[in-house]
């Protein structure tokens, strides 16, 4: 059965410039459930992800057409506030950025953004995102050492932890997993499995084995289109199209 | 052919350590000008009498006094005064040229900061006399608007330059990565500004500050003309003062050499010079563990 559409791309267009990275795209994201995006490098699906939360509002010379539905509205739409999507929507970066402050901090300036002043409140919230994070019990001791000291796989999870902590309902991976290694990336996969009971989750990876492990749904772009969209398993095991064959066979990519 | 080449790099290296050399030559030769004529001041009057005595008074009959205090209080609360103007408004250009204005506004604002800096300090001054002085005394009452408060005015618009691009540099090298990060998490842009970018640039500001706060404290010809140069212990903002460097440029002209008097504005020189050194090693310090942080 398939689930409730929770966020849907209504024939999206996107220019850098006058480059067209992104044609006609169509594509729904299910409630509680991991949507993979897979491609070659360059093929828009860093871009379509950051349509998502309208992190791609941060380049002047962007163009975007068409329509981004969350639970029924436009969020494309000039009324809706970018600021207040992102704590609906949040991100996991491609290379883990926390903040040059302690661990707690790095989860605190979150809630304190979002009006989370009350101290005990604030240490309970960061408490049980660490935990959530599955990092609390390597970091409980060294909660007020900078986070920078932490190894790479840490960080990330440090950085799902501080974006688990203003309670997001979309949470968007853009290759979570790119900069670490093989141990730090099965963490984070096994996180995502975790979350998404919780959480409707998009992840960006370069790694097929990685989207064939992790999500439920797949979508494979080449060139700025939607080539295949379909359940992971069918994806895999008996794709429509020759294009998404040949890539998820290693045939170019 | 190898042996010719190879002496041409040697020559090419000894000529820029030449230079290197050179530079550290003045340096040791200014300090050690300015040591061996501060020394001789101290044969007629203590060390300790320079540096507590409350009064500076090198003519007067009976017993002059050489007390350092007062100069060195005026020149700081005109350096104090300066920066605090300064550092609020020149980070906040600073910010607002690196995280708000249009690029095309950017292209603008920039070279007029960098004007700004041209400005030769004798039109500042002249401006404070002008300008800043009869705005003072019209707005508090006082009854010079030469004094300490405009000398800080205009001085906070000498270090304001320095500030700004240092300080825009420090902000310009923050990874981008921080502020999406803050952004993501629904952040609004004055937030990711002020609690992630400025901290993350504190080393770069605060060392841009420091050169700021150096620039200020060695400043002459604009002090001289708008501070009223009276060599009574400083006890207001909307007092006139003498600074270190108003005293040395004024009275050095007019005094006989090789007395008490002579070697005195020397000592008073190598304080300066001490003052500037430690300021410029400090925010040198502080810069380098900035770019070292960002690696």
């Amino acid at each position: 059965m398939d689930k409730i559409v929770r966020m849907q791309a209504r024939d999206v267009n996107f220019y850098y410039g006058k480059q067209h990275a992104l044609k006609g795209i169509n594509l729904d994201i299910f409630n509680n459930s991991v949507t993979a995006i897979i491609g070659p490098s360059g093929c828009g699906k860093s871009t379509f992800i950051r349509i998502l939360n309208r992190m791609h509002e941060l380049v002047p010379s962007a163009r975007i057409s068409g329509e981004v539905m969350l639970d029924e509205r436009n969020i494309l739409s000039p009324e809706v506030d970018a600021v207040e999507l992102r704590k609906r929507v949040g991100m996991v970066f491609q290379k883990p950025n926390p903040f040059p402050k302690s661990i707690f901090d790095n989860i605190a300036y979150g809630l304190s953004i979002n009006g989370v002043k009350d101290k005990r409140l604030v240490e309970e919230r960061v408490v049980e995102s660490l935990k959530k994070a599955a990092l609390w019990d390597e970091v409980k001791n060294r909660l007020h050492d900078s986070a920078l000291g932490m190894s790479g796989g840490q960080q990330q999870r440090l950085c799902i932890a501080r974006c688990l902590a203003i309670e997001p309902e979309v949470i968007l991976f853009d290759e979570p997993c790119a900069s670490l290694d093989p141990i730090s990336t099965k963490k984070i996969e096994d996180l995502i499995l975790e979350l998404e009971k919780d959480y409707t989750i998009v992840i960006v990876t370069h790694n097929m084995q990685q989207a064939a492990r992790v999500s439920d749904y797949t979508g494979f772009f080449l060139m700025g289109e939607l080539i295949e969209f379909d359940r992971t398993e069918t994806m895999f095991t008996s794709p429509k199209d020759k294009r998404t064959e040949d890539y998820i066979t290693g045939r170019f990519g | 052919m190898t042996m010719k080449r190879q002496l041409k790099e040697k020559l090419i290296e000894w000529f820029f350590l030449l230079n290197g050399i050179l530079v550290i030559l003045i340096l040791g030769g200014i300090f050690i000008l300015l040591l061996k004529n501060a020394l001789p001041a101290f044969r007629e009057v203590s060390l300790k009498d320079f540096v507590i005595s409350p009064i500076w008074n090198p003519d007067a009959y009976d017993k002059p006094t050489y007390g350092l205090l007062p100069m060195l209080v005026s020149s700081l609360m005109v350096t104090v005064g300066a920066l605090i103007v300064a550092i609020p408004l020149g980070i906040g250009t600073a910010a607002y040229m690196s995280d708000v204005a249009r690029p095309r506004v950017r292209e603008i604002v920039k070279p007029l900061v960098e004007i700004l800096a041209g400005i030769p300090s004798v039109v500042v001054g002249f401006l404070g006399i002008v300008l800043v002085g009869p705005f003072i005394t019209h707005l508090t009452g006082a009854r010079n608007g030469l004094n300490a408060l405009n000398g800080s005015i205009l001085l906070a618009v000498m270090a304001l330059p320095t500030i700004i691009s240092l300080s825009e540099d420090a902000l310009a090298s923050v990874p981008r990565a921080y502020e999406e990060a803050s952004l993501a998490l629904g952040a609004n842009k004055w937030q990711t500004v002020v609690r992630v970018k400025i901290p993350a640039a504190a080393s770069g500001i605060l060392a841009a500050c420091m050169l700021g706060m150096g620039r200020a404290i060695g400043e002459t010809m604009t002090v001289l003309m708008a501070t009223g140069n009276a060599a009574a212990f400083p006890n207001s903002f909307l007092g006139p003062v003498k600074t270190m460097t108003s005293t040395i440029a004024i009275e050095l002209g007019e005094v006989a050499y090789y007395t008490t008097h002579f070697y005195m504005l020397f000592a008073v020189g190598l304080i300066l010079f001490i003052i500037t050194f430690i300021i410029n090693v400090i925010s040198d310090i502080v810069f380098h563990k900035h770019t070292r942080a960002q690696l």
